[in-house]
Formats: structure tokens, sequence, C-alpha cells
């Protein structure tokens, strides 16, 4: 009886998010709909060979961008989850959290710093007398910087399945003397086979959305995505009707490629099986150990590089200046309060959103309500924050002043747009809390809060910090919604930097990319050590 | 990280809770639609604020938006429940959709003493500042730069020069429109022999300039004004504008009154201060474009040193509204070719 409490209220709690979020984004488009009615020629979209130009671009562009993102990712989880102690770990792991939280003009230019025709690398070939000089607009420069995004966000997505493998597996593999050959098919590949088309699929999305990216590495309009059609509908034509079918159209997309994948996804299924922990022992042989100390050091160049040129631009700003100035400490104070209520939002949304995966009797179950919910959480993204933006704005401007509501707005879409991070890193872990001990909660009736504070959170720690780090991160570096909302009270961090760069101040904007960056870490350390720490006795 | 949140969410609510929200409504306020580095602490926004408040016993209210594009798009969203009595950052190219949206009212002004390159007649539209487009490159890296649009077109491929996104920002369809002023139908050729030295489109101008002074091409579509940053707050002159014996094109920016203001004299008596020394002496170093109107002073000597182009180029804005549409598509057609 306990049991079937407990299914309703948690499917009602689900239902209602999923209500709640359908209603976040639905209305903005309604709303925007009806307010402005647009040229009339939105109709002509879908015989338009041109959007059909640009979606196969879009598409093509993507789907590089996430073969390229898994083929590095993976080898790289599998050597940091192989590797539990290497001088520099924990750094590196930080370092995966970072580039998802750079605006992405500001990756740009750090990605240049390395890759650019006056970079590190070209510096160094005419150094070293070569004529040759990096060439990277075009396809090859959208695909560099996606996989500078992309790459680290799998690693910790498919790293993250790998700690999830129960101990016994690595003791019985070791005990087995089975070679990393047979522990990749028997183990590892598993394990990863149950997150890795979720992480693709929100990859792909990330990379069919990019904006900036595209227009700015890719050479000109031959390489323009939906995104920019979007905006420029939304911009210079002002016709919404047409944006919002450009949208749809990216989403019906995207949802494709998403149950496509959804149906190559098979989780790893570890029923009742301890999560004793132990060491992995397959690494010490000499094949292994060169594999992993070449992925790792490859990931860590390619990532910090770019980085390492956003902070050497930044030092060249005035930071004494910067950091004491009024506006800057003001936007600093605005963007932490924004990101933390953003990922607060995020989590708790996410956590009413995975109640229903709870079977009655104790395990996960698969119905039309988890479906729903892992569909909905996982293509909210793909709705462009500037038109849930315009659409709040249609809705709620009746309401009053704007600087009353901006700060609201800004991070319910922020939270919704971190939402597809946040499910893919919680998802998973629930299941498997779900799955190894759900049945004992059942039987000794453990619920609510009291399951919260005793199985959920102490098991949990890890991915909840890890999901409030990217969040906090995403809503850190996010630019598209507050873009039409600025007033003089309520300005970002981004948003600042982006003033400083549209009037000549690069150094400026330089120092502000490195005090984000900086800003990014604290709270990346912050977020996850909360995770990380032992439990008390 | 929870109680931070908490902190956080109680911050939220206290900055949005009415207290906060300045109460001085007795004395009339004026707010302005602009553009946000107009109202940056170095830009010209404060200093105006000031001035006006002086002389009009007012408060001056500025909501910097992203850009031109924006203030209009804002200015629709919000049609006649609109806050704003003044728009102020609207360039020529977006005049005719800002006219049509009937929501602004003629300014009531005789603009007598202009200083503009063009004749300017317009009885909605005040302008405020203005410059011309012009190709800036990098003299430390460029020695012979292009003396015409022709030249630029036509020139080797291997110097590249970084373009803005005409479907998206404002010097891009600046540019576009120049490329059109010189070559009219052959616009589209001309494209795709330029095309070889384009390294890249961006979304806006900043990072655009940003490539620029990156140093990942020496040419940049900017602004003849441009230069005068650097001599004057970097001092250096190594990035300079090049002349184009064609011409070059304008850009003016304007601002109106809005119709809906409930403050319709403030409104006006704005636009008439537009032009006068209070607001226009900002205008060079803060805004880094040429005043409109009268200034107190001369110009700083930098703009002494700034290249002059002979001729002007500007297609009226109702040419530019009708074709906008078919002259991207021309643009795209040409740049996509591979």
């Amino acid at each position: 009886m306990n049991g079937s409490a407990g299914i309703s209220a948690a499917a009602l709690a689900a239902a209602m998010a999923l209500a709640a979020m359908l209603g976040l984004v639905a209305a903005p488009l309604a709303g925007l709909l009806l307010a402005i009615p647009g040229s009339g020629a939105a109709a002509d979209v879908i015989g338009d060979p041109y959007v059909w130009h640009v979606a196969r671009f879009t598409v093509w562009q993507a789907f590089l961008s996430t073969l390229l993102s898994a083929l590095f990712a993976i080898p790289v989880a599998r050597a940091l989850a192989r590797r539990a102690i290497f001088p520099g770990r924990a750094l590196l792991v930080r370092l995966l959290s970072l580039p998802l939280a750079l605006p992405q003009l500001v990756a740009v230019l750090g990605i240049l710093s390395v890759w650019g025709s006056n970079g590190w690398l070209a510096r160094a070939a005419t150094a070293a007398g070569s004529g040759w000089r990096p060439d990277v607009y075009g396809l090859i420069g959208i695909l560099l910087a996606h996989v500078f995004f992309n790459m680290p966000l799998m690693v910790r997505l498919i790293s993250a399945a790998l700690e999830r493998v129960p101990g016994e597996y690595w003791r019985l593999s070791a005990q087995l003397g089975m070679p990393p050959r047979t522990i990749w098919r028997l183990v590892e590949w598993p394990a990863i086979r149950g997150v890795l088309p979720g992480a693709a699929a929100l990859v792909f999305m990330l990379c069919a959305t990019s904006y900036t990216v595209v227009l700015v590495l890719g050479g000109g309009p031959g390489a323009s995505t939906l995104e920019v059609a979007i905006y420029e509908a939304l911009r210079f034509e002002f016709d919404p009707p047409r944006a919002v079918i450009l949208a749809m159209l990216q989403l019906a997309i995207t949802a494709t490629v998403f149950l496509v994948l959804r149906r190559l996804a098979v989780p790893m299924e570890t029923g009742f099986i301890p999560q004793t922990p132990f060491p992995r022992l397959d690494g010490d042989r000499a094949g292994v150990r060169l594999h992993d100390v070449f992925w790792l050091l490859t990931a860590a160049a390619y990532i910090s590089t770019p980085l390492a040129g956003i902070v050497f631009s930044g030092l060249g700003a005035d930071l004494l200046r910067l950091t004491t100035e009024t506006a800057v400490q003001a936007a600093l104070l605005t963007s932490l309060m924004l990101a933390t209520t953003t990922s607060l939002f995020a989590l708790l949304m996410t956590w009413a959103l995975l109640q229903p995966l709870r079977g009655s009797r104790g395990g996960t179950t698969e119905n039309p309500l988890t479906r729903t919910a892992d569909l909905a959480a996982s293509l909210v993204l793909i709705v462009p924050p500037v038109i849930l933006g315009a659409g709040w704005f249609v809705i709620l401007m009746p309401g009053g002043s704007m600087e009353w509501f901006a700060p609201a707005v800004v991070a319910v879409i922020n939270a919704l747009m971190s939402l597809p991070f946040t499910w893919r890193v919680l998802q998973p872990a629930f299941r498997d809390v779900q799955q190894r001990h759900g049945r004992l909660c059942a039987q000794l009736g453990i619920r609510g809060l009291a399951r919260l504070r005793l199985v959920d959170w102490p098991l949990m720690r890890r991915p909840i910090g890890l999901a409030a780090a990217l969040s906090l991160a995403l809503s850190l570096g996010d630019l598209g919604a507050i873009a039409l909302f600025g007033s003089e009270n309520f300005r970002t961090l981004p948003w600042l930097l982006y003033q400083r760069l549209g009037s000549y101040r690069t150094d400026d904007a330089a120092g502000l990319a490195l005090v984000l960056l900086g800003l990014i870490m604290i709270l990346m350390i912050l977020a996850e050590t909360t995770g990380r720490r032992k439990r008390a006795p | 990280m929870f109680r931070t949140a908490a902190a956080a969410i109680m911050g939220l609510a206290l900055a949005l809770s009415p207290g906060v929200v300045k109460a001085a409504e007795e004395t009339p306020a004026l707010t302005i639609y602009t553009y946000d580095s107009f109202t940056a602490d170095w830009g010209p926004g404060p200093a105006v604020k000031k001035a006006f408040e002086k002389e009009c016993g007012c408060t001056v209210k500025m909501i910097g938006l992203q850009d031109g594009v924006s203030i209009l798009n804002r200015l629709k969203l919000e049609g006649s429940r609109t806050r704003a009595d003044i728009v102020l950052g609207l360039d020529t190219n977006l005049i005719v959709e800002a006219r049509a949206t009937g929501l602004l009212a003629p300014h009531g002004l005789e603009l007598k003493d202009l200083n503009l390159p063009v004749e300017w007649k317009d009885d909605t539209f005040v302008p405020y500042d203005w410059a011309h487009f012009a190709v800036v490159y990098d003299s430390e890296r460029l020695q012979t730069p292009p003396k015409s649009l022709k030249e630029l077109v036509d020139g080797p491929a291997d110097v590249k020069i970084v373009l803005q996104d005409p479907r998206t920002s404002t010097p891009g369809l600046g540019f576009l429109l120049w490329m059109k002023a010189v070559y009219g139908d052959g616009a589209e050729e001309a494209w795709k022999r330029l095309k070889r030295r384009v390294l890249t489109v961006t979304p806006g101008w900043s990072a655009a300039y940003g490539l620029f002074t990156k140093g990942e091409a020496p040419m940049v579509l900017s602004y003849v004004t441009s230069p005068a940053y650097h001599m004057i707050e970097e001092k250096t002159e190594r990035y300079r504008a090049a002349v184009f014996a064609e011409g070059h094109y304008l850009q003016i920016e304007v601002a109106a009154a809005v119709k809906a203001s409930k403050n319709p004299q403030l409104a006006r008596k704005f636009l008439a201060f537009m032009l006068t020394p209070g607001f226009q002496d900002n205008i060079p170093t803060k805004n880094w474009m040429f005043p409109a109107g009268r200034t107190s002073k001369p110009l700083p000597e930098a703009f002494g040193k700034l290249v002059r182009p002979a001729k002007t180029l500007l297609f009226p804005p109702e040419e530019v509204a009708r074709n906008r549409k078919a002259w991207i598509a021309e643009w795209r057609r040409a740049m996509s070719n591979r």
C-alpha cells in the first residue's frame, strides 16, 4: 500500500514538473505568435531550398562534431576511470567542466590563440622557418571548437558511468586475469553503452543549435545553421512565426536523432550487486599505460591551451581597475545569484521528473510518463532562448516594469536550458540507486525525506554535485536569454564582456573573460567538493 | 551549495522588491531606449544624462539594449504600451521599418545647423552622429592597403579581411550596400571575387574587430573613426583606415520621440538638446563618431588625422527597405558557392 501511495505522489510530482515545463515553453511560443502577426511568409519556410540547405549543413556538422567528440572522449574517459590517482588528476577533471561554461565568443578567441592564423601554432611554424599556416576557417574550425566544448562533457558523462560500475566487477576481472580487451568487451563497453546514446544526443543538440561558433569559424554563409536562420528571422526580419516554424523544424530533426539514439541505449542492469569499492588493477600493462598517458596528455593539451590563451590575454588587462569597478562587481553579484538560482531550480525540476522511474515494488519502471519526461528533459534545449525570451517578454509586459521580472525569467529560461545536462547526469545515477536499493527501501518503508537523507543524498552526492556544477557553469556563460531583457540594473558578466568588446575595449573584455573563468572554477570546486565529501559517520 | 542558493534566492527577492526600484516619480522622468555601449560608464550616456537633467528639471533613465536592431524590436514587442519616450540609436537603414510601426512621433524641430555630409530632411528622425564605413588595416602587417573597393575585391587572396554578416549586423549590412552602390548589378560577381579574401564573416562588429586586433587578419570592416580610438586611448597610429576612390558608404545614427510618450514636450526638448554642445561634446571621444551638431570645442587633434572620403555613398532608406531581402539573397548565393 505504501508503494502505491508513493507512486502516485511521484507521478504527481513529475506530471506537475512536466506541465510546468511544457507551459514555460509553450506559453511564450503561443504568446509570440498571437502578439505579432509576422509577414505571412512563414509558410514558405518549408518550400525554401535555402532552409533545406542550411538544415543539411546543420545536421552534417552536428553529426561530425558528435562523432569526433565521442571518439576522442571514450579513450580519455577510460583512461581517467582506470587511473584513480595521478598527479594533476583533480585539476584535469576541473578543466573538463570549464569549456562548457565559456561564452562561445570567448572560447572561440581562446581557440584561435592556439589554432588561428596568428596563433601559437602559426608562430611556432614561422619560428621554425616553415611557411605553413593553419587555416581553420570552415568546417574544420567548427569541428575544432565543437570538440573543445563537447569532448570534455562526454568524458564527464562517460567516466561517471564507468565509476558507477560495481567494484565487484573489477575484483572479478582482476581475479580472472582478464586482458584489457576482454574488460572492454564485458565491462567497460556495456557501461558506456548505457550512457553514450544520451550523451551523444545531448552533444548533437548542442552542436545543431550552435550559433557564434558556426558564424565566426565557419568562414561565411556557406556554413550556417538553422539557429542562424532563426536569429535572422527574429532580428532583422522580425517575423516571429517564421522563427517559430524554423525552431519547430530544428526540433523535429533533433527529436528524430534523439529517438533513434535512444533505441540504441541499453542501460547496464546491475541489480543487487553491492557497490563495494575495489581498485582497478588492470592499468599496469605497458600498453595500457602508454594508451592512458597518451590520451590524458592529448586531452589535457587540447583543452588547456585555449584556456591558457584566455588567461594570457586576460593577464594583459588592468585587472585591479577592472575588479574594483562597481559595474563589474555588480555584474559579478548578479551572475552569481542568477547562476545559483538557476542551478537550484534545474535540480529540483530534474528531481521531480525522475520520480516516476521508481517502480511500484522498488525497481525501476518504464511507462509513458517516464518516456515523456525523458523526451522533454532531453529536448528542451532545442528551443532557442531568444524565442523563449521574446515570448515571455510579450506575455509579461502588460504586468508592468521589466526590472521586476527580468531576473526571474532569465533564471527560468537558463534552468530549462540546463535541464538536459542535469538530466543526463542524474538520470543514470538515479536508476542505479533505485535498482540497487529501491526494493530494500520499499520493504523497510523508507520514503520521502528520510529516504532522501539516508539513501539518495549519500549515494548521489557526486552526480548531484556534477549536475549542479554543469548548470551553474551553463548559466554563468549564458547570453542568449538575457539579450532582450537588458536594463540598467540587470547586467551579467558575459553581458558586460560583450559590451566592452563592442566598444573597442578588447583588453577589458579579455580581463573579464579571465574573471569569469576564475569564478566558474571556484563555483565548480564548491559544487563538486560538496558532492565528494565523505559521509560523516 | 544549497545554502548559497538559498541566499541567492533571498537576494533575488530583495532585488525584485519594490523598495529597490526608485520611487522618485514626483519629477517628470524621461526614458530612453538606446544601445548598451551608449549607456556604459565610458560611453556618452552618463554625461548626457547629467547635462540634460541640469536643464530639464527631470530625471533621465537610459535602458541599454544590445544594438539598434534590438531597440527597434523591443519597441515593436511593446507597441503602444512602451515606456520609452525616446529611442536613440537606430541608423538610416532601420528608419523605414521604424516609421512603419506607427509608434513614433514627428519631432517638430527645425533642423538647421546640422553638420552632416548629406542633406537631411526627415520629420521624425533626428540625426545625432555619423561616420563613414571604412576598411581598417594594421599598418605593421600591411604596407600597401587597397586604394579602392575594386582593389579590395580583386587583390591578392592571401591578404585577408574580416567582414560582418549583413543578416545580423549593421556594419555588415552597410558593407553590402557599399558593394551594391559601387558595383550595382555586378555586385554578385564582385562578391564572388572578394570571397577569396574573406577570412570569415562574423555575426557582429565585436567579433570581427576582436579577430582583427588578435592578428587573425590584417583588414577589417569598421569605421573611418576607429583609428581615433587607438590614437587617443592607446596612443598608437598602428591601425589606419584605407581611403577608397569610389567613395565610402555612410552610417547616420538617429533618434526619435515615441508617440505614446506621457511627456511629449520633454521628449521634444531632449531631441533639440541632442544637437547642442551639452550632448554633442560627448560624441567624438565617447561614441567614436562624428558629431552631427555643434560642439563647444573643435574636435580633438586625432580626428584631424582621420581620412576624409571624397565622396559619400548612401541609398535612400526606402530603396534599402525595398531591396534588402533580394540583395542579401544575392550575397548569400555569391558567398556560399564553394
